[in-house]
């Protein structure tokens, strides 16, 4: 009885609170308070984020702050977020896409959905960190990087290059993502330094290898640690996340300097076409690309991504970028995901 | 008793039309306007997806269509999908009729206690429970570190591939079938048991030859939503790297950025759906004898020596599917807690689930309602298509429900776009079925004799309706909200994209900490997202005693 009556309760509860949401639901998208006031006052943008709210919320935070101009944030997988930006078309309610890696970014593009950015902040970055079109510009670097159980080998036993991986030696013993965004960017990268010839042969001797396949970045370095496997391809951030919730944590990483497999992959933001509020997005872009964003996010010790700006250092952690020595890329060409989800079907990686 | 009631009805009012007799005698009718007007609103709106679908592969997908039927893969998805629902499917119902039966009719030690911990796998979400598994079991995990704390050195063996999803689907999607077994088993006289001993019969032939057919409609509904569970599951079948269509269809969403071969997939999937929804039917469809008979307390079977190796085997199930996951994801949370982390526990995400899960329960319960009368009461063979077609939003991957509630919301429902509105709209899509699941078999259990005695003493069809099928259906309707509560307070996809900005839940929080790699982060809000599933669960299994 008391549990039906609770329904009933809550039931009232909920139509009440339905209709209020009605009442107040389209405003902060399409009400009169979204206008871009030349005072700046009541300004409000929203942004898809592919990015953690963990990592990011902070630079939000302070541009509302600094500026008064309120920022809504839409967390959810950079895919997901790329796929609704789509469906939305000229409808979107977004003003600004924060992606986790140039292909999403490069898909929105092509659609015709991200504005020109202006010159002056598209030159606050290297050439090769930003859409050559000028559409998104990279606000960090990740870097791909080999993790390796400590209990297992020294770090002068990891291969320098993803090449040797396929030795007998490491048959069984190393972890892969064929499934995930950053891995397929790095195969979409040898595709282009290396030839397809040279990716398929590598590729199906990793598999003939019996190379360990994983959802993702983070469960790859959570089976190093527990011995599952002894080596990873992985990007270089999410090591120290496991470091800081247990600093006994067995596993290190090399950071393959002049290989493929240590290519930097970039997130970045595009503004969108359709949003009313150009100047105030091009405001946000510039304030992720300040000094003082940039310092945080080569600070922040569960962040720890390489800052793009030209002329901010990397934190002290990490290998400066110039002694990572990537291969250079045009991230533009990055966006032939199809031709590699295809190479990565074809050779049995991707059933 | 059933007897009684028709030769009342034959001495009645010759003017009133009442549905006479039961089982296959029934005549089909009419359903007055105040349920198949409500109810083709509610197919509608579940047709959403499936128009989406169509728009998408009409969209230049006919090459695509053609190409995708002639890749080997596609049809090597298609088996594994299959294999996969019919095994976990299987599984489910024979570890759960058992249990329901143990649970209800025995004297097992425990069985009220047991009644609910066996239920409450449910609440855990297969992207929580395959990593759990994974870290309590495979190499280096706790269990491996805990034989080696007592000096043996052993290496467990992976659980993975087809072996690994069956394992972890089981475990976390039996309880569908367990709590309809059980709803039936309470809700069903025991007079055709108690005449089948007296003609000789020991008490397992009763249960195998009398009981267990009587289950049917029961075992066929949450078999149902076991196997459309499985086909649009993706968290458990990626960790367990084993490759079925939805996780073919993520994959095309997350790299391809090409929506057409994703929707062709999904198209294919709904054809499946199609013909396993068909098949339940023929499965569950009335044989007569179905009906609830009133007379016969259940007798409790006695078990005998018996009753403690069952008792243990019900424990066993708890200690993997339960006790397990809750174990692993508290060790990451000691973890985290020990190296000094801020674990700031959002309050916000505790009440939004609550509101989400309660607002979802109660739409997908009013949704159902109409549905399942027409189908049910009603026995209109539009009804029953009504009830069938409700089924596809369940058996579809999330992100493909949520997406073409973009597509709708942007295009047509634009004021609520990205409001509660839409997203109470979007679990009303997903989980209808699991609320349609439950009023139908509660419905199907009311004699359509008591509506015609009601109708015989003069009451309206609304009165009959108000008075006599609306308080029997409404364990029906609480049990079907219940479970939708628990399923939406899991649900990631849907709520990501479309939930108004800010509204984080308990499951986004997971999903955000363990996105990023932040382990003890996401131990907080999982183990409150089992807990709060767990609360209505618990009074709901608790409550339907004797």
């Amino acid at each position: 009885m008391l549990f039906q009556r609770a329904g009933r309760g809550r039931l009232l509860g909920s139509v009440a609170l339905l209709a209020m949401l009605a009442a107040c639901g389209t405003d902060p998208v399409n009400g009169p308070t979204a206008s871009d006031s030349p005072d700046g006052e009541a300004v409000t943008l929203t942004v898809y984020s592919g990015r953690d709210e963990e990592l990011v919320q902070e630079a939000f935070d302070r541009f509302t702050a600094e500026t008064g101009i309120q920022v809504d944030v839409r967390y959810a997988g950079t895919a997901e977020l790329a796929s609704t930006l789509l469906e939305e078309g000229d409808a979107s309610p977004a003003d600004l896409y924060w992606a986790q890696d140039a292909g999403a970014l490069g898909a929105v593009a092509r659609a015709g959905l991200l504005a020109t950015l202006p010159d002056d902040i598209l030159g606050l970055v290297a050439d090769g960190n930003r859409d050559v079109d000028g559409r998104w510009v990279g606000i960090t670097g990740r870097a791909r990087t080999i993790a390796y159980n400590t209990d297992a080998l020294a770090a002068d036993e990891v291969p320098a290059s993803v090449l040797d991986l396929t030795a007998p030696e490491w048959a069984g013993r190393v972890g892969w993502a064929p499934g995930n965004g950053s891995f397929q960017a790095f195969v979409t990268a040898m595709r282009i330094e290396l030839g397809e010839a040279v990716t398929r042969d590598w590729l199906e001797d990793m598999l003939a290898n019996g190379a360990q396949e994983y959802p993702s970045n983070s469960t790859i370095v959570e089976a190093i640690g527990r011995g599952e496997v002894d080596l990873g391809l992985v990007n270089h951030y999410y090591l120290f996340r496991f470091l800081d919730e247990d600093p006994d944590f067995p596993v290190a990483q090399v950071f393959p300097a002049g290989d493929v497999g240590g290519m930097l992959n970039v997130a970045g933001v595009g503004v969108l076409a359709s949003s009313q509020q150009q100047a105030a997005a091009q405001q946000l872009v510039e304030f992720l690309l300040s000094e003082e964003i940039q310092g945080y996010f080569s600070g922040v010790r569960e962040e720890l991504e390489y800052p793009l700006r030209l002329g901010v250092p990397a934190s002290p952690d990490l290998p400066p970028l110039d002694e990572l020595d990537p291969p250079a890329i045009d991230l533009g060409d990055l966006d032939d995901l199809a031709g590699t989800l295809q190479l990565l079907a074809d050779v049995g990686a991707l059933e | 008793m059933n007897q009684a009631v028709p030769s009342v009805l034959e001495t009645g009012p010759a003017d009133l039309q009442p549905a006479r007799g039961g089982g296959r005698g029934t005549p089909r009718r009419r359903a007055p306007v105040g349920v198949w007007l409500p109810a083709t609103i509610v197919s509608v709106l579940v047709s959403v997806p499936l128009v989406y679908l169509v728009v998408r592969v009409g969209d230049g997908g006919a090459a695509v269509l053609g190409e995708v039927l002639r890749d080997r893969r596609t049809w090597d998805q298609l088996t594994r999908t299959v294999l996969l629902g019919t095994t976990v499917t299987a599984a489910s119902i024979l570890l759960a009729v058992p249990a329901a039966w143990l649970t209800t009719r025995t004297d097992l030690p425990g069985r009220r206690t047991l009644g609910v911990l066996l239920a409450l796998p449910l609440v855990i979400p297969s992207y929580v429970g395959a990593f759990a598994l994974l870290g309590a079991v495979a190499p280096g995990g706790l269990l491996e570190s805990a034989l080696e704390a007592v000096g043996l050195d052993v290496r467990l063996p992976r659980p993975q591939g087809f072996w690994g999803a069956f394992l972890s689907l089981t475990l976390f999607t039996y309880p569908y079938v367990l709590l309809t077994a059980r709803g039936a088993l309470k809700g069903m006289g025991t007079a055709p048991e108690e005449a089948a001993r007296t003609l000789g019969h020991g008490p397992w032939s009763v249960f195998w030859h009398v009981t267990v057919p009587r289950l049917r409609p029961a075992i066929g509904a949450g078999g149902l939503l076991v196997m459309l569970y499985v086909a649009s599951d993706f968290g458990a079948v990626s960790l367990m790297r084993y490759s079925t269509f939805t996780r073919a269809i993520y994959i095309q969403y997350q790299n391809a950025f090409d929506r057409t071969p994703a929707a062709v997939l999904s198209l294919l999937l709904v054809v499946l759906t199609g013909l396993v929804v068909a098949g339940e039917w023929w499965f569950s469809r009335d044989r007569g004898g179905q009906f609830r008979s009133s007379t016969g307390r259940p007798a409790v079977v006695r078990l005998g020596r018996w009753r403690w190796l069952a008792a243990g085997v019900c424990w066993a199930v708890v200690a993997v599917a339960l006790v397990m996951p809750v174990v692993v994801s508290g060790w990451w949370l000691v973890r985290g807690i020990s190296s000094g982390q801020d674990l700031g526990f959002g309050w916000s995400a505790a009440l939004h689930s609550v509101e989400a899960g309660a607002l979802g329960a109660v739409a997908a319960v009013v949704a159902a309602l109409p549905v399942a009368l027409w189908a049910v009461r009603g026995r209109s063979r539009l009804g029953l298509l009504a009830d069938r077609v409700a089924h596809v939003g369940f058996a579809l991957p999330g992100i493909v429900v949520a997406l073409s509630l973009v597509f709708f919301g942007v295009r047509v429902a634009e004021p609520i776009y990205q409001t509660l509105f839409l997203l109470v709209g979007a679990y009303v899509v997903l989980f209808l079925p699991q609320a349609l699941g439950a009023l139908r078999s509660s419905l199907q259990q009311i004699s359509p004799d008591v509506v015609s005695a009601a109708r015989t003493l003069g009451a309206t069809r609304w009165q009959a309706f108000r008075r006599v099928v609306f308080p029997l259906t409404r364990q029906g309707a609480v049990a079907g909200g219940a479970l939708v509560f628990l399923t939406v307070v899991k649900e990631l996809p849907a709520t990501l994209l479309l939930a108004p900005i800010g509204f984080d839940t308990l499951a986004t929080r997971v999903w955000q900490a363990t996105n990023g790699a932040f382990y003890a982060k996401a131990a907080v809000p999982a183990l409150g997202l089992i807990l709060l599933g767990s609360l209505p669960l618990a009074v709901l299994v608790s409550r339907d005693r004797d």
